[in-house]
């Protein structure tokens, strides 16, 4: 399977925001709480417009929920 | 393991139980040789349809009963609708069972150009949607547990 270099903030964003549970945001952005997950383990990108929901759920613009790269990836998951 | 991982083996499973118990309740009752070529059309005809059938009967069951398993074992309520992740592997998984079937069906066909009995066909016709429904099964588990 290709590699996925979509990534993204979801899960420090949702400690962030509230400790917003996973279900939580599922439900915000009208999804199961399985496609967040596997959102957060950079198994799936989304389509823009749930990648859109996400991002408003949260308040920010798109690029401060998602990124693209293999360097921002490795950078994310350096901490 | 979440709902639809824990459901596409449950899918596995039934699948291949329902085939191989129903075929096993069918080949006893396979007729004697030198039957009729109607009366032998007849048998795998209503192989197939009733194996349809009770696949799709059984299978109805199996989710329910595994729904109602799931929320008592989990307290969870499995997920009533499906959204872009669920549609993905879906499409994936069909691909993959269709492309599975359609091999057998020109497998079948194959077998009537190299003079085989009208019986083999049949055979791998059955065979190959059987294939195609684990395919399918399989290939959701695959996505939902590697990602797509």
């Amino acid at each position: 399977m290709s590699k996925n270099l979509v990534g993204n903030h979801i899960r420090k964003l949702r400690f962030e925001y509230n400790e917003m549970t996973q279900q939580q945001l599922a439900d915000k952005v009208g999804v199961t709480r399985q496609t967040i997950v596997a959102l957060e383990k950079g198994n799936y990108s989304p389509s823009l417009e749930l990648a859109f929901r996400i991002a408003q759920a949260f308040s920010l613009h798109l690029e401060e929920v998602f990124f693209y790269g293999e360097q921002t990836r490795k950078e994310e998951d350096g901490g | 393991m979440t709902y639809q991982e824990k459901k596409s083996i449950v899918s596995i499973i039934s699948a291949i139980l329902i085939f191989v118990s129903f075929s096993a309740y069918k080949y006893v009752r396979y007729p004697a040789e030198g039957m009729e070529q109607t009366e032998m059309f007849h048998y795998w005809g209503s192989f197939v349809l009733v194996l349809t059938l009770v696949s799709i009967f059984a299978h109805i069951v199996i989710s329910i009963i595994f729904n109602i398993v799931f929320r008592i074992t989990t307290g969870e309520k499995e997920p009533n609708f499906a959204d872009e992740l669920d549609k993905q592997i879906e499409l994936k998984s069909h691909r993959n069972g269709f492309f599975i079937f359609i091999l057998g069906f020109l497998l079948a066909m194959g077998s009537l150009v190299i003079e085989q009995p009208v019986q083999v066909m049949f055979v791998i016709l059955i065979v190959s949607g059987f294939i195609s429904d684990v395919a399918g099964s399989v290939t959701k588990l695959y996505h939902y547990r590697r990602g797509v």
